[in-house]
């Protein structure tokens, strides 16, 4: 979230889509009821489903599952058309005003500049900004606003140079720099100024069009679009607009252009760092967003540090890779934060590897692992499949019942030397040689040893859970763990030193970074939590002081944020945005109820990452001169006479930079501004977001036929990996999603849930249901490319029949919870499949999360 | 249940003075259901089971995100799920918690023929006394709501109590604590009942939906527990909400009318014997009638 639970409660306008949570967050979605009740905040949900999130909206929309890009370019196109857009903040906090080089071309066929066929990949140099200055509103003499795709031949034949490493996998070739100097028009009218791009690229996003993609009538949509644009009616600058989404968002083969699309729409309208604004993602697990934080993805590294790679030869060649450089219009300023990498990443290697990381060796740099290709989630079932991955450790989830297609997870599993699972229960993983349709002549031969580890439930540890609102929680241990079950932290310490024992006492090709990992824990054994979290705040290494206060920090002390941080060895940090959680003391064990500003700030409560700010790039809340847009929620403003930036929140800004030197608010960015545009390698697919279909869909591509599915999307190619395709008898959209009564693949354990849902069901159209001859809680099997699934039909009225590009299409909905092990399973109530059994192997080039939502099945009665 | 916090306004079955019956309550205790921010999410009936002591029930998928078909005698609380389509053709789902509606004039009460089995407290709350209860069954063709339930193994009805042993204790029920978006408010029926209107009317004038209004039905003298429904001319599509409850005549007749003629057929039947001795004395036994009596048979 770019703002937070509570901030929610100052909207004047939601816009609910890609997520459910009245489902998925009840406690969370109490801020949007209190938005409704004190605010009069108007609510649009837009769903494939009609959701119990929907049964409060003002305005529900049903939309095709994976249409949600035409959806929102539609909106981006209304609000341009009909002037409902934030003037000042987006000539000023966006990069609407910067020219874009010439050469970059539009997708009216699909394709960017710079599509290379035979790879996949996009040579992305063309999506970059010229370098100049200010164009004073003057288009040169031989430009006309279509001539930007005229030149994009000659990019578009470039062919990307990569370095080529083993197994094939290419890294590719490094990109040239943003210019120091872009060149911009601040009257927006320059033929290749973003904005006038941007409104190309969406003018293609009509109403009809709109409705030819999402099934959303025509009507509906403009309604749609004039109540969220309505916040901005008249250029007024007052009211406010946010935007929640979930994994209905992220989980697809486009799910980041989904979101880019949504963060565009949020700056195009003047909504981003404001209080009741924002672009928010409502994160499914209470500590998703420490997960992410903490490098959940293979190729970041704790506080989103770019992993290194073959090409960074030491590490001069990594910070120089990592670590960015300004780029903006000459008279502006741009703070830039994240030309500070190297003192982030050089803490952080400090931190792993203590003394033997010093200036003389590259601080250890040669011991960190280069990432030479795509170690994501579904690749690691890929090579477990294909035999390279010969063993798993799998804690706190449920590989195979996660998916997608688990049945080739499950088939994975067979070829496997070793599965080691540390659980509460016994879960579909851990039993997946029990697996339906696995017969006992076929158990003798699979050779896997599992290893089932007992570990603690949540209750029965503590530490700090992050949530969506980027809050570090500290919770306190509720009971001990039962019987014999141990702490997950104990058992992957243990295993460590049991590994570092055999390289100590064995040698090995490369003992070094596991022989000099600092292990400084109190209990080697058994780490402390706390421990841990003091670790990642990070500490001084020699005694510091700050030259502007004279402020000391002594040899061994916490650091108390993340502006001490030094590139030179002197300060050790494990994660740079959690610095500042654990300085005296436990700052996340906070529970201070303050609220001074009303706007559920509540600085005292818990601790917030980036240093206990609550709403990001919240300098954006203020015009151009410092001044809050509204008046009645005032977050931070610049106090002339202190020439200091202040307010309620901690300001997201350098504190001391007057307005008048127009420092951008966007501070992360190297452009100091919001990215309408995102040039170069920000994203694998495209600087604009384009709809594309997913990979398995039941029409042709309306904006685009010879483009059906995103360029860069590859599908897999085992045996396993199977899709549907046009015309092929799957003809029915499938989506997949989570009911309130239950948690995950977990709670199928516990009575009190199973008693409030008891069984797998599919929620099928009444429509669809009468020509299939189906009735309420007939069985029903679900067919795709790849595997079934059965259960009980939901026959309902809450998802309509659509009209897709002139085709009638249905849509159903199937709840992932069950299994086949849980108490209704084992007693053999359920049907016993996994859903995602149905789902395709197919990946978001940018995030690497699978498509789980919009594939193609079969209906019909079991 | 806590009666010693609580004074009695009425009992069943009971001739005589209620006892405390004179002592004046502040205020009527009142549950407030705003359904317009409902989202079926369940955790009442969770805090309702935990509460109460009840666990586990196995319970079958039927066509719907709902818990069973109807409240249970172990089971007082439950979201009633009904997708409904509005006079523009759109969908929705409304969502009602069903319960005991606490009414002023309890149909129950007045059915019930065992003494002190249902009482009614000053504060409003309509309570069962399962010590006193004979299992008879008669409360539930005295409830409009269909809201009693019978017990087979202990043969004794139940239904929530509106957390009498929490509310007597100053704490709200289970289920208002338990609710995340803060559709359920508990308070004195004054208080309620304007937070119910205000809400209504921000409903009727800032989002447009005509017809919200707040359900507490006259025919059973309102109620302890009160609506806000998007639509309060047709309740019934709430999981059958009924429009006019009211106590059924039969009960009525049998508890009014019916009752002066049977105590009127009593009465005649006691003057009939009056009368009777009045004009022919006292039955005089024979000696041969005691003996027959005695079961001498006659014999000497």
């Amino acid at each position: 979230m770019t703002n937070g639970w509570v901030d929610i409660k100052n909207t004047d306008m939601m816009l609910i889509m890609g997520g459910n949570p009245a489902e998925n967050h009840p406690c969370g979605f109490k801020w949007a009821i209190e938005a409704k009740r004190t605010r009069n905040a108007k609510m649009i949900v837009v769903d494939p489903r009609f959701t119990r999130t929907a049964a409060t909206s003002d305005l529900f929309c049903q939309i095709r599952a994976g249409a949600d890009i035409a959806f929102l370019g539609g909106v981006i196109r209304y609000a341009i058309e009909n002037n409902r857009i934030a003037h000042e903040y987006l000539a000023n906090y966006t990069n609407a005003a910067f020219i874009v080089k010439e050469g970059f071309k539009l997708p009216e066929d699909g394709l960017y500049s710079g599509f290379d066929s035979a790879t996949q990949t996009y040579d992305r140099s063309s999506w970059n900004y010229e370098e100049g200055n200010d164009t004073g509103g003057e288009a040169p003499a031989h430009e006309t606003a279509h001539t930007s795709a005229s030149t994009a031949a000659s990019t578009g034949a470039q062919k990307s140079a990569g370095t080529t490493l083993g197994q094939g996998a290419t890294v590719p070739a490094p990109l040239p720099p943003l210019p120091a100097k872009v060149a911009y028009d601040l009257t927006l009218q320059h033929p290749r100024c973003v904005f006038q791009l941007l409104k190309q690229q969406y003018s293609r996003y009509t109403p009809e069009m709109v409705e030819r993609i999402t099934g959303v009538p025509r009507d509906q949509f403009l309604k749609a679009a004039d109540t969220f644009t309505s916040i901005r009616k008249d250029g007024d600058m007052k009211k406010v607009a946010t935007i929640l989404y979930a994994v209905g968002w992220t989980q697809h083969s486009f799910g980041t252009q989904i979101i880019r699309t949504a963060a565009m729409l949020q700056l195009l309208l003047g909504n981003v760092g404001r209080a009741g604004g924002g672009v928010n993602a409502l994160r499914g697990h209470s500590n998703i967003q420490g997960a992410t934080d903490m490098g959940g993805v293979f190729d970041t590294l704790p506080g989103y540090l770019k992993v290194p790679n073959p090409t960074d030869v030491d590490l001069a060649a990594w910070l120089k890779r990592i670590t960015p450089t300004a780029s903006k219009p000459a008279p502006w300023d741009s703070f830039n934060y994240y030309s500070n990498t190297p003192k982030f990443a050089i803490s952080y290697l400090k931190t792993l590897f203590g003394d033997a990381a010093t200036k003389e060796n590259g601080f250890a740099f040669d011991y960190m692992p280069k990432v030479d290709r795509n170690y994501s989630w579904t690749q690691i079932w890929d090579n477990m499949y294909r035999g390279s991955v010969k063993g798993m450790l799998a804690f706190g989830m449920n590989g195979v019942a996660i998916g997608p297609d688990s049945q080739k997870n499950i088939d994975a599993l067979k070829k496997a030397d070793f599965l080691v699972v540390g659980e509460i229960y016994a879960d579909e993983t851990s039993e997946f040689w029990k697996s339906p349709g696995i017969t006992t002549e076929e158990m003798k031969t699979i050779k896997t040893t599992v290893y089932r580890l007992a570990c603690a439930g949540f209750a029965e540890k503590d530490g700090s859970m992050t949530n969506s609102a980027r809050w570090l929680q500290w919770k306190n241990v509720a009971v001990p763990p039962p019987g014999e079950c141990r702490l997950d932290q104990d058992i992957v310490a243990q295993i460590f030193l049991k590994v570092r024992d055999l390289y100590q006492k064995e040698g090995g090709k490369f003992p070094d970074p596991i022989l000099n990992l600092t292990w400084p824990y109190v209990n080697a054994q058994h780490p402390a939590l706390a421990d841990l979290a003091k670790e990642m705040n990070g500490k001084a290494l020699a005694d510091l002081t700050d030259p502007k206060t004279q402020v000391t920090i002594k040899k061994g002390q916490q650091l108390p944020g993340f502006a001490w941080l030094k590139d030179d060895g002197t300060t050790a940090c494990g994660i740079w945005i959690y610095a500042g959680c654990w300085t005296d003391g436990n700052n996340m064990s906070r529970r201070g109820t303050e609220d001074p500003s009303g706007q559920g700030i509540y600085q005292n409560w818990a601790w917030s990452w980036p240093a206990n700010r609550r709403v990001l790039y919240n300098r954006a809340s203020c015009d151009t001169a410092g001044k809050p847009w509204d008046a009645t929620r005032k977050q931070v403003w610049w106090n002339e006479s202190a020439q200091s930036w202040v307010g309620n929140d901690v300001p997201d800004f350098k504190p001391d930079s007057n307005p008048k030197d127009h420092m951008g608010p966007f501070i992360m960015n190297p452009e100091g501004i919001g990215r309408i545009f995102a040039p170069l390698a920000a994203f694998a697919d495209g600087p604009f977001p384009e709809f594309y279909e997913p990979i398995e869909s039941p029409v042709q591509n309306a904006l685009h036929p010879n483009q059906q599915n995103n360029p860069v999307v590859k599908k897999l190619k085992t045996a396993a990996d199977k899709y549907s395709t046009l015309g092929d008898g799957f003809n029915v959209i499938c989506t997949t999603y989570r009911l309130t009564e239950h948690y995950h693949y977990w709670t199928k354990n516990n009575e009190m849930n199973v008693q409030l849902i008891p069984e797998a069901f599919i929620e099928i159209p009444v429509e669809l249901a009468a020509d299939l001859g189906i009735k309420g809680n007939d069985k029903v099997k679900v067919t795709s490319a790849r595997s079934y699934y059965i259960a009980k039909a939901f026959v309902t009225k809450r998802i309509k029949p659509m009209t897709i590009d002139g085709k009638k299409v249905y849509q159903i909905g199937i709840p992932i919870h069950q299994g086949f092990r849980g108490i209704q399973e084992d007693e053999d109530k359920n049907a016993r499949t996994l859903l995602n059994r149905l789902t395709p192997t197919v990946v978001d080039p940018n995030a690497y999360t699978p498509e789980f939502k919009g594939f193609m099945v079969k209906v019909e009665k079991a | 249940m806590s009666q010693a916090t609580l004074s009695i306004r009425r009992i069943s079955g009971h001739a005589g003075a209620a006892p405390g019956e004179d002592v004046e309550r502040d205020y009527q205790v009142c549950k407030l259901i705003d359904t317009t921010t409902c989202i079926g999410c369940k955790a009442c009936e969770v805090a309702c089971l935990e509460w109460n002591g009840y666990s586990f029930t196995d319970t079958v998928f039927d066509n719907s995100y709902q818990t069973m078909p109807q409240t249970a005698w172990n089971y007082w609380n439950l979201i009633k799920f009904n997708e409904h389509e509005r006079d523009d053709g759109s969908i929705t789902l409304l969502m009602r918690k069903d319960q005991c509606m606490h009414c002023a004039d309890p149909g129950c009460l007045a059915a019930c023929p065992a003494d002190a089995a249902i009482v009614q407290y000053t504060n409003g709350i309509v309570d069962f006394q399962q010590q006193n209860c004979i299992g008879c069954g008669y409360c539930v063709s005295g409830c409009p709501f269909d809201i009693p339930k019978f017990n087979p193994t202990t043969k004794k009805m139940f239904k929530c109590t509106l957390c009498v042993d929490r509310v007597s204790e100053g704490l709200e029920p289970a289920c208002i604590k338990s609710c995340p978006t803060g559709c359920l408010h508990f308070g004195s029926k004054d208080d309620m009942k304007d937070l119910a209107e205000t809400r209504a009317k921000q409903l009727r004038e800032n989002f447009g939906i005509e017809k919200a209004g707040v359900y507490d039905p006259a025919g059973v003298g309102g109620t302890g527990v009160i609506y806000v429904l998007h639509d309060v001319t047709n309740p019934e599509a709430y999981g059958g909400l009924p429009k006019d409850p009211h106590i059924p005549w039969i009960v009525r007749f049998w508890k009014g009318p019916a009752k002066w003629i049977g105590n009127l057929a009593m009465l005649g039947g006691i003057l009939g014997v009056t009368l009777h001795y009045l004009r022919y004395g006292p039955k005089e036994v024979h000696e041969h009638d005691e003996d027959a009596k005695n079961g001498n048979g006659g014999q000497p």
